[in-house]
């Protein structure tokens, strides 16, 4: 279990702080985190991922202490964490990525079946440079698929949609969908999109910094179409 | 051959106790072995110090290995080689030059290669520079290099340079025919107060010629790099060229790349990039496993496609 005991997060720009933040992400169960745009939740991931380090308050791994931790061992301790806004290397292909993620040489039928979840064929892909080369949405669905090939135990994907053509999107949900089969990993998503609330088991909502509130996906999800968490959205798909 | 060669031949080729094939092997300014093969000739000049290296249109996938070795202080080696390629041939030429010294007096390898390309022949040619030794005496590695492609023929160089060569100069001119391509791929990390300068000269002057030129370069320490380019177009062309550097500690780069256009059918791009490497890109590492020394190794080796 990944743990968050009343962590506090200031930061310079008074920006997406976090207020006085304690839950529990399990595994085995598939949890997102929602909310208002700047109420927090890229904070939140960033603390866990180990980018962020909490001004008090402690994050726990499987009972241990990991507030003070580096990110190097946060991610050797099983946390992977999928940028929201990819990164780009000049001169790094994407088999060198998917291969460091891995932390082993990888077979292309491996490469094959991880790039396929994202909807990239390796063999168009795996010797490209992870540059300019790419278009957003090629970089956001390799960066997808450096996580998933890390096999890791607690894995957030920081808003997975943002940049990915429906096509895609829909087996990327699959995937999302099997990696909870699969594995007993702890899958932590941030995201507006209704088709990814709806596969949640437990819904977190993240509003001025703290948690508006929590509980499984049918305690919540119906409160985030009427009342105070209510978010309305023309085309249906959007909850915030 | 004595050992330091063999340390620098595993270096700079994929030498393993023989070259298959054609090779000139140079010690101290000295030729100390070759070999022709069937379809690649080497020659000694007559009247300087090198060899011509002619390769008929039969050579069609094979290398030829041209490697100079530096194994002691107080060598100045100045070699001319010049490669006749036949119109047809599409070989691998393997060079690549490694300078040892073992006392204050420094040494140094200028090595000018001259290549003539007929058309529709094809060329890639290989060249990996580095200096080690534990002396204090400076290792200088100044190439030069020229080109002439004739109709349609196809040039692809990499270099690479990636330590313990104290100062270099690079130079390199090409003139290229009708269709002709050229491509040079340069990567140079320098370190501590080395010194590194490269200048490219293409001319652009058969039509529908073009040119990639790609150069990498990383500076430590206090070492200094300088980075010179002009292409001039003066029919139908593409030029592209690409200066990109990362700085580390207080390493500096100039970049000064230049373009003419004498055909309003030219079409001349230039891009450069000088910084340091993104703390984003090592975070993301980071977050793969990686420590933080990993990741910018990792972040160099990539871009310099090591």
């Amino acid at each position: 279990m990944l743990r968050l005991d009343n962590v506090r997060l200031d930061l310079p720009t008074k920006e997406n702080l976090i207020n006085g933040v304690s839950l529990s992400i399990e595994r085995g169960k598939l949890t997102v985190i929602t909310g208002p745009n700047g109420g927090g939740k890229t904070s939140l991931a960033k603390l866990i991922a180990g980018l962020f380090v909490p001004t008090s308050g402690k994050i726990f791994l499987d009972d241990e202490d990991i507030t003070d931790i580096s990110i190097t061992d946060r991610a050797k301790r099983g946390i992977a964490y999928a940028f929201q806004q990819p990164v780009s290397f000049k001169g790094i292909t994407v088999r060198t990525l998917m291969e460091t993620a891995a932390g082993a040489d990888m077979p292309e039928m491996k490469m094959c079946r991880i790039l396929e979840k994202v909807g990239l064929c390796a063999r168009d892909y795996m010797d490209r440079e992870m540059d300019s080369g790419l278009s957003g949405g090629e970089m956001k669905r390799i960066e997808i698929a450096t996580v998933l090939a890390r096999d890791a135990d607690y894995i957030v994907f920081d808003e997975p949609e943002a940049g990915i053509d429906l096509w895609s999107f829909t087996s990327l949900i699959d995937a999302f969908g099997k990696l909870k089969e699969d594995r007993d990993s702890a899958l932590l998503i941030i995201s507006h999109q209704e088709r990814i609330l709806d596969i949640a088991d437990e819904i977190i909502v993240i509003r001025d910094g703290v948690v508006a509130s929590s509980g499984t996906r049918d305690e919540i999800f119906p409160t985030l179409l009427s009342g105070k968490d209510k978010a309305y959205c023309p085309k249906g798909q959007e909850m915030f | 051959m004595n050992k330091i060669t063999e340390e620098i031949l595993k270096e700079i080729t994929d030498w393993d106790k023989v070259f298959d094939g054609a090779y000139s092997l140079r010690q101290d300014g000295e030729c100390v072995s070759f070999q022709n093969s069937d379809h690649i000739r080497i020659v000694k000049k007559e009247d300087k110090s090198g060899i011509d290296i002619y390769i008929s249109k039969e050579a069609v996938g094979e290398t030829v290995y041209i490697p100079a070795c530096v194994t002691k202080s107080a060598v100045k080696d100045l070699v001319y080689n010049d490669f006749h390629v036949q119109s047809g041939a599409d070989v691998t030429i393997v060079a690549g030059c490694g300078v040892h010294t073992d006392s204050e007096e420094g040494s140094a390898h200028n090595g000018i290669h001259r290549f003539f390309l007929e058309s529709d022949s094809r060329v890639m040619y290989k060249e990996k520079h580095i200096g080690i030794g534990k002396g204090s005496g400076q290792r200088v590695i100044d190439p030069e290099t020229y080109a002439e492609l004739g109709d349609r023929a196809v040039l692809e160089m990499e270099t690479i340079q990636l330590r313990g060569v104290d100062r270099t100069l690079r130079k390199t001119k090409a003139i290229l025919d009708k269709e002709a391509k050229l491509i040079i791929h340069e990567s140079i990390m320098t370190d501590g107060s080395e010194t590194a300068s490269t200048e490219f000269s293409v001319d652009l002057n058969g039509e529908d010629s073009s040119v990639d030129l790609v150069s990498r370069s990383v500076a430590k320490g206090r070492s200094s790099q300088e980075y010179k380019s002009v292409i001039n177009g003066n029919v139908r062309c593409t030029g592209h060229s690409e200066c990109d550097a990362i700085l580390a500690d207080d390493g500096k780069v100039t970049a000064s790349p230049a373009l003419f256009a004498s055909s309003v059918d030219a079409n001349l791009i230039h891009e450069a990039a000088i910084g340091k490497i993104a703390g984003e890109q090592i975070i993301k590492l980071m977050t793969l496993g990686l420590t933080e020394e990993e990741a910018e190794e990792k972040i160099i080796a990539g871009f310099l496609g090591v």
